[in-house]
Formats: structure tokens, C-alpha cells, sequence
């Protein structure tokens, strides 16, 4: 009896296993921890996407903003655009656009079509400033605070819920 | 027939394209061409995970390794350029991970399985002693 008990703990290890990957399997996802979280933005210097002006960390102080990374080759960008906009057309935060890994025609078509959001976009086709952010994917956005340092980043789509869930308390508390 | 000749040779041109792209960057020495090497080894492509930047082709990957072969090719030595790294995406990004707080249980895990096999060997083994 006890030699079949035994003969049962290879098995119930592997059941025990099986259990723990599938449990896992619901919560896995892909969201790699930002350490920048609670540090000082990196630095830029990045023209914009329309005129001729240059922005960089100081334009931005004395007020929360939000930085969002996007594409015109990025499906689920389209998919947050909404949320984007309406966020921004809010009067809440100020919604800033970083126009990562793009082409100038390819950006502007896609505004046109969807309508321009943002209150400035700014423009890094070659992946510098997007590799100081950490930014492994677009869309992602940070929350930026007044005096400059990262409060909080969303990777993937902003949603409604997150929205509500994340950014607007973090704001909130900022005031 | 006429067309799969041109495709075929449409297919022959652009896969030599695609092997041009491989030893892109122009190294002082052979030191610098091999921790390039290792680095794209031991760090991580963010955009596939399971994947070390020397294999990755995702457009990231093709970035991370640019600003690598850069400070490489600047003579930046393997601590500085792993910090740098970790410092925009984490100890994720290397395949080596630090010894911390969060990465504890990774490190010695093995150690508590190794004990559990122990402490079930030694019961075993007293107990056929005592037969």
C-alpha cells in the first residue's frame, strides 16, 4: 500500500506542475517593470513633428504631462487613439505625442485620417530617445510630473480603464 | 516558367541582402568584435522575450544593437554598457540577472529543491539502517 502511495508522488509532482503553468498561464504577460519609475525623465532635444521648433525635459517643467509613443505602423495605436483623444481634449493633462520609428509622410497621413490629439509631437525616427525611456514597443506612455520625474508608464493601449484606474488618481494627486 | 525564374532570382537577391546585414559594423580589433558578441548574447530582445539580441531582427533589437556596437566600437567596457541597459529596462534585459531582493528566489530555488532531495535521502537511508 504504501509502496503504491510512493509510486503516486512522481505523478501528483507533475499534476502539481501542470496546475501551477496553467494557473500561470492567465496572468502571464509581457509588461517589463520600468526602473525609471520615480527617477527624473531621461534627457531630450527632439524636433517636432510639424514646424521647426525643438523641445526638450525643460519646455515640459511646471506642469504634468503625458508622453505617448506611437506610430503610424502601430495597429494598436489606432486602437488607443480614441482614449488619446478624448483624454486630451479633456483640458486634464497635457498629452504630448513621440513619434517613434516613423516616416513624416506616413505620420501626417495618419493624423489627417484620425485627426491630431496632442499638444506637441515630437519626433524620434532613430530610436535614441525611445532607448533612454526604456520603450520596447509602441504604444506606451508615461506620466510625467511638474518637477520632471516619471510618476507612472503604461505599456500597450490606454483604455478607458487604465485611464480611469491609473493616470486620472496620479493626476489628481498631483494637484 | 518565365516568372518563377524571376522570382526565384528575386528570392536569391534579396536573401544575400539579408546575410549583407549581418557584420555591419566595422570593429578596431578582434577584443571589440567578441564582446560585441557576447553582449548580444547576454542581453535580451524586449520585443520577443525569449530571444537574445544577436538573433532578434525585430527593429528594437536592430537599435540596442546599433547603440551596443557604438559603445563598443568606443571602447565602453562590458559593466558600463550592461548598466546602461539596465538602467533604461531593467535587470530583465539581461540573461544573467543580478543577485537582489526580487531575484533571490531564482537564485536559490535550486539550492531548496536540492535540499528537500537531501533531507528525503537521509530519512530513507536511516530507515534501511534501521530495518
Amino acid at each position: 500500500m504504501k509502496k503504491i502511495l510512493i509510486a503516486f508522488i512522481p505523478l501528483s509532482v507533475l499534476l502539481g506542475l501542470l496546475l501551477l503553468l496553467f494557473l500561470n498561464m492567465g496572468y502571464h504577460n509581457e509588461t517589463i517593470p520600468s526602473p525609471l519609475i520615480g527617477k527624473p525623465a531621461p534627457a531630450f532635444s527632439l524636433p517636432t513633428l510639424y514646424g521647426d521648433e525643438t523641445l526638450s525635459n525643460a519646455d515640459f517643467m511646471g506642469e504634468p504631462w503625458l508622453l505617448n509613443v506611437f506610430g503610424s505602423w502601430c495597429p494598436n495605436c489606432l486602437y488607443e487613439h480614441p482614449v488619446v483623444s478624448q483624454l486630451a481634449a479633456s483640458g486634464d493633462v497635457k498629452v504630448v505625442g513621440l513619434n517613434w520609428k516613423d516616416e513624416f509622410e506616413d505620420a501626417d497621413n495618419w493624423l489627417t485620417r484620425l485627426g491630431n490629439p496632442y499638444h506637441h509631437i515630437m519626433v524620434d525616427y532613430v530610436g535614441k530617445t525611445a532607448i533612454d525611456f526604456g520603450v520596447y514597443g509602441a504604444p506606451e506612455t508615461f506620466l510625467i510630473n511638474a518637477e520632471g520625474i516619471i510618476v507612472h508608464k503604461i505599456v500597450g493601449e490606454l483604455t478607458p480603464e487604465n485611464v480611469a484606474n491609473e493616470i486620472r488618481p496620479r493626476l489628481e494627486q498631483m494637484q | 516558367m518565365k516568372q518563377f525564374v524571376r522570382i526565384f532570382a528575386l528570392l536569391i537577391i534579396t536573401s544575400s541582402f539579408n546575410s549583407f546585414a549581418i557584420e555591419v559594423y566595422e570593429f578596431k580589433n578582434d577584443e571589440q568584435r567578441e564582446l560585441y558578441q557576447d553582449l548580444t548574447k547576454e542581453l535580451r530582445c524586449l520585443v520577443c522575450q525569449n530571444q537574445n539580441l544577436a538573433d532578434s531582427d525585430a527593429d528594437l533589437a536592430r537599435d540596442l544593437k546599433d547603440q551596443v556596437a557604438e559603445f563598443v566600437i568606443n571602447n565602453q567596457d562590458k559593466d558600463t554598457i550592461l548598466a546602461y541597459m539596465i538602467q533604461r529596462y531593467g535587470d530583465f534585459v539581461t540573461y544573467n540577472p543580478p543577485l537582489n531582493a526580487s531575484t533571490f528566489f531564482l537564485w536559490f530555488s535550486p539550492f531548496l529543491v536540492l535540499l528537500i532531495g537531501a533531507v528525503i535521502l537521509v530519512i530513507n537511508i536511516r530507515k534501511k539502517h534501521n530495518e
